[in-house]
């Protein structure tokens, strides 16, 4: 035990020695928190519109107002004709147009129900889908809000409602993606380099000629990055509680539990990494080719996997990263409890269980 | 110098090591007493570092016999390396911790208690006149220092025998010698050296010495019974008449 302790002390010292990499370690998932959160948000405000107001009632200067009052448009043109739409759009000056036709009034006050056009730029299909969703939203909004009509709903229109989400923010959707590559990133590189490192200065022989337990250098090597990574979660959570309004909505520890089982999974990875690396470089570039690229594409925060062709569905059930999105969704956004997730939580347990179990009897094969 | 009427503490019978049909080691048998040095020779690929393997119980024999300090290389390797201690080229200390946070690391991995890792790290500082430099990272020490301190390192836990692994490779000639001083002084306490090297000024310090060609043992001496046996100057010319017609390829 004695022994123990000191190789875990040993292990911190090389932790806390190297400023730069622990400088990186902690500003990785910060840098990511703001990257996606802010810099590479699907969120799109102040789009560039056009109205058109063949009208020109009460209701549509309502309805124009409450647009323009939104901070996701930007009411460039009241544009007066078809032809001026057509080339604002091809200049690129508007994103999206609305037109009242001349009968909408009318129409509103005989019948109750009335149809504007909403035309969007999809040369970039999300973000056309994503601004027509606002707009629609919006109108929505208005129709019911709308006393107008003795209290009654001015227009049927397909309700849209958007669960867990309601402003189609971005943020709940990227925090639980970075969890997940931030937490495997650092778990997997940081073990393999650990124990390459001990390789290439020579001192793993040593290690083993001495009395000291194969287990028991693994358990060293694992404990630090286990403690990084706990901290690196608390970082993501208070950042996106503080700076995105996105606070942990089921059990915290629930969800601390399936996130350690996660950091097990991946350092185990690291472990089966680092057994077949023999310089550090190799054991990085291994981590990074190896676990980012899968990881950010087969999570499904970047990508849905419904939409994959089925052999990729069927291989991303093997990242383990894709069943800890899925639970971190559940847990955080949708405040589920332990039998929502129970099924993934014991895929991550069956993971860690098999990789931990391979890359100990490996280890122990390549020290004979 | 010569302790041929100490115990033995690294006795070899027909020690063997197959890997498929090709022999690694073949039938090595030789003795080790107490507080000898005992040079290990041999061409690259000749077997040294196989035979030095199962020596230090990392490698289990295909046949034969070896006891270390007493204890058996096929059933009692854990108590092998509580009673050995090893140094390699690398010299195996971590630049990023200081000198004496490298001395604690290994005594502790040994199971050394703190009040004994404290009072062994005053004692190797003082021997080495390595205190000013205890908070020094190992990093910045030269080379010779970083040698000598290894090698302090290796025998921490004070073990019987210490196996060092071309413990001089890249060193300069004066430091070397020093290293050597170093050597003796443990050997006088009693602590039996097993040591290989390529450069054979160090084969004439050793009090024995083995030279191994293509896995067997083609000669073992002291540096000067074998100069004679072979009407050579030096040990130079010693191991190239034996090791030229080595059939193996170093690998």
């Amino acid at each position: 035990m004695r022994q123990l302790i000191t190789f875990i002390r040993k292990e911190f010292l090389h932790v806390f020695r190297d400023r730069k990499t622990l400088l990186m370690l902690f500003g990785l998932p910060i840098a990511q928190i703001i990257l996606f959160g802010f810099a590479l948000s699907s969120e799109i405000k102040n789009s560039k519109i056009a109205i058109t107001d063949y009208s020109k009632d009460p209701v549509t200067e309502q309805l124009i107002n409450k647009i323009a009052s939104s901070n996701y448009f930007d009411i460039q043109h009241t544009v007066q004709s078809a032809e001026q739409l057509q080339s604002a759009f091809k200049k690129g000056d508007i994103r999206m147009a609305i037109v009242f036709p001349a009968n909408f009034s009318n129409d509103l006050t005989h019948t109750g129900k009335a149809t504007i056009q909403v035309i969007a730029d999809a040369s970039d299909p999300n973000q056309a889908t994503t601004i027509t969703n606002y707009i629609t939203r919006l109108i929505n909004d208005f129709n019911t809000q709308s006393t107008l009509n003795a209290g009654l709903p001015l227009q049927i229109v397909p309700e849209m409602q958007f669960l867990y989400n309601p402003e189609l923010r971005g943020a709940p959707n990227f925090v639980p993606g970075v969890m997940a590559l931030v937490l495997m990133l650092v778990c997997t590189m940081m073990t393999s380099v650990a124990i390459v490192k001990e390789k290439e200065l020579g001192t793993m022989e040593i290690l083993l000629v001495s009395p000291f337990k194969p287990i028991y250098i693994i358990i060293s090597k694992l404990a630090p990055n286990l403690l990084i990574s706990l901290v690196n979660l608390f970082i993501i959570l208070v950042l996106s509680a503080v700076f995105l309004d996105l606070h942990v909505k089921g059990s915290l520890l629930l969800l601390v539990f399936d996130s350690t089982l996660f950091i097990l999974t991946s350092l185990s990875i690291g472990l089966l990494l680092s057994i077949n690396a023999r310089t550090q470089q190799a054991a990085m570039m291994a981590s990074l080719m190896g676990m980012m690229l899968p990881t950010m594409l087969l999570t499904g925060f970047l990508f849905p996997i419904e939409n994959m062709p089925l052999p990729m569905q069927m291989l991303s059930n093997l990242v383990p990263s894709r069943w800890y999105f899925i639970i971190v969704k559940r847990v955080m956004l949708k405040g589920l409890g332990f039998s929502a997730v129970w099924k993934e939580t014991l895929i991550l347990t069956g993971m860690s269980l098999l990789l931990f179990t391979i890359s100990l009897r490996r280890f122990k094969i390549r020290l004979q | 110098m010569s302790s041929t009427t100490a115990p033995p503490v690294i006795v070899t019978d027909k020690l063997t090591k197959r890997f498929g049909q090709f022999v690694a080691c073949n039938e090595l048998t030789f003795q080790v007493s107490k507080g000898e040095i005992f040079g290990f020779l041999g061409a690259n690929g000749a077997g040294k570092t196989t035979a030095m393997r199962m020596l230090c119980g990392l490698l289990k024999p295909s046949s034969g016999k070896a006891a270390i300090a007493g204890f058996d290389v096929y059933t009692q390797t854990e108590k092998i390396k509580r009673s050995i201690g090893y140094m390699s080229q690398k010299f195996s200390l971590y630049d990023d911790l200081t000198v004496s946070e490298n001395i604690r690391f290994y005594a502790g991995i040994y199971g050394m208690s703190i009040p004994q890792i404290k009072s062994k790290t005053a004692q190797l500082l003082q021997e080495l006149e390595l205190e000013k430099e205890a908070k020094t990272l190992v990093s910045d020490l030269p080379l010779g220092w970083k040698q000598k301190l290894s090698f302090s390192v290796s025998i921490v836990h004070e073990p019987d025998i210490v196996f060092l692994d071309e413990p001089t490779g890249g060193v300069d000639p004066v430091t070397r010698r020093q290293f050597w001083d170093l050597i003796y002084h443990a050997a006088d306490r009693g602590v039996t050296i097993f040591v290989t090297t390529h450069y054979m000024d160090e084969a004439e310090y050793c009090n024995r010495v083995s030279i191994m060609v293509d896995g067997v043992i083609a000669a073992l001496d002291s540096p000067t019974n074998l100069k004679q046996q072979f009407g050579l100057d030096n040990m130079e010319d010693v191991f190239y008449q034996l090791a030229r017609n080595a059939k193996r390829k170093a690998d």
